[in-house]
């Protein structure tokens, strides 16, 4: 083993003797345009509806909860595809989100959602991962198209221009604090509120405090 | 014969009272064979703005549009604002307390699975004009009605 890894050493160190300098460097970079082309071609493949779609965990579950709502089908014809939500758009950040989905080829290979029934077991567990990730990135995916700065406040119905008023333009809260749900049906929540998350928190301090 | 004649009959009532109070049926004045053009459907009434109830026990009126508002067993949209831990936040109107009773009466701690369906009784409003007058009145308009007939304690 150490011989292999000493002789692959030295070919890797020893100069070449039969091709030229121009055509290695020349070589080279024609193959990393390949490669690196390759490569992202198919990571825009994966990042597509297609091929989120193309099980039908996604495409019997959330897609079709997707189509009634206003991110599918709306006035201007203008709509969200899956991965314009749930796949950041900067490089580093989109690959640090591949990477963490590799999980789900884990999950797919292993059937973890493979039934109606096991995906509504699931949900709040799922959905509560993706709250997580837009509570931590300032819902980034949803202000690549709401964009705070643009928002018009005065068009906006007076329920909804106070709420953006108090809560979103002084930063208290993010987009998905309150926008849970529009887009896919919410899971099992417990007694409906606004700050579940909050109440149970409070509530699990009080009874400890009082132990 | 008398099968066929009581139809008939019917037939002829509904036409004859359609013809009378001029109203359209739900497909329009078009023939038989073919298709109306649909309606254009009417907006949404979204003010924010409280309407009067035209009867005291009268559910109100939603002054804003619900589109896509699940109501569900899973959650109901409508308690993330009007709940009675939400109103802080939100400053609309708690759910009235009577929608925590049961039906023997007793007061639960939250809404009562028979009142938990608000579209069941609240409803938004569009800007549809009505197809026929109304001709309800107040309850006030009444009793000035009575007063002004000499009627009433006075």
């Amino acid at each position: 083993m150490r011989g292999l890894i000493s002789r692959i050493w030295w070919i890797m160190r020893r100069p070449a003797t039969h091709l030229s300098l121009g055509f290695l460097t020349m070589g080279g970079f024609v193959m990393g345009v390949i490669f690196w082309g390759g490569f992202n071609t198919a990571l825009e493949l994966t990042n597509t509806e297609e091929f989120c779609v193309s099980c039908h965990e996604m495409r019997d579950n959330v897609f079709v909860e997707l189509q009634p709502t206003v991110h599918y089908s709306n006035a201007s014809g203008v709509r969200a595809t899956c991965p314009d939500c749930h796949v950041p758009h900067a490089w580093t950040s989109k690959i640090a989100r591949k990477m963490a989905a590799s999980k789900e080829v884990y999950g797919k290979i292993f059937g973890t959602i493979s039934t109606r029934e096991k995906f509504l077991e699931k949900r709040l567990e799922l959905a509560q991962h993706e709250w997580a990730r837009f509570e931590a990135n300032d819902s980034l995916e949803c202000r690549n198209c709401h964009s705070a700065e643009s928002m018009d406040i005065t068009l906006q119905s007076k329920r909804a221009s106070e709420a953006h008023e108090r809560f979103l333009l002084t930063g208290e809260k993010t987009c998905i604090s309150c926008h849970k749900g529009i887009a896919h049906e919410l899971p099992d929540m417990g007694s409906a509120r606004l700050r579940p998350d909050d109440d149970r928190v409070a509530l699990k301090a009080y009874l400890e405090s009082s132990d | 014969m008398k099968t066929i004649l009581i139809p008939m009959l019917f037939t002829l009532s509904v036409t004859a009272a359609a013809a009378q109070n001029q109203v359209a049926t739900l497909r329009g004045a078009a023939p038989l064979d073919e298709t109306e053009r649909a309606p254009v459907i009417p907006k949404v009434v979204n003010s924010d703005i409280r309407q009067v109830r035209n009867y005291p026990e009268q559910p109100p009126v939603i002054p804003h549009k619900i589109d896509g508002y699940q109501i569900d067993t899973n959650y109901n949209q409508c308690l993330t604002c009007h709940a009675r831990s939400a109103i802080d936040v939100s400053q609309a109107p708690m759910v009235s307390i009577t929608h925590f009773m049961d039906r023997e009466g007793q007061f639960l701690a939250s809404v009562s699975p028979r009142r938990f369906f608000c579209t069941q009784c609240h409803v938004p409003q569009s800007e549809a004009a009505p197809k026929l007058d109304n001709t309800f009145v107040d309850v006030d308009q009444v009793l000035d009605y009575i007063q002004s007939h000499g009627g009433g304690n006075n």
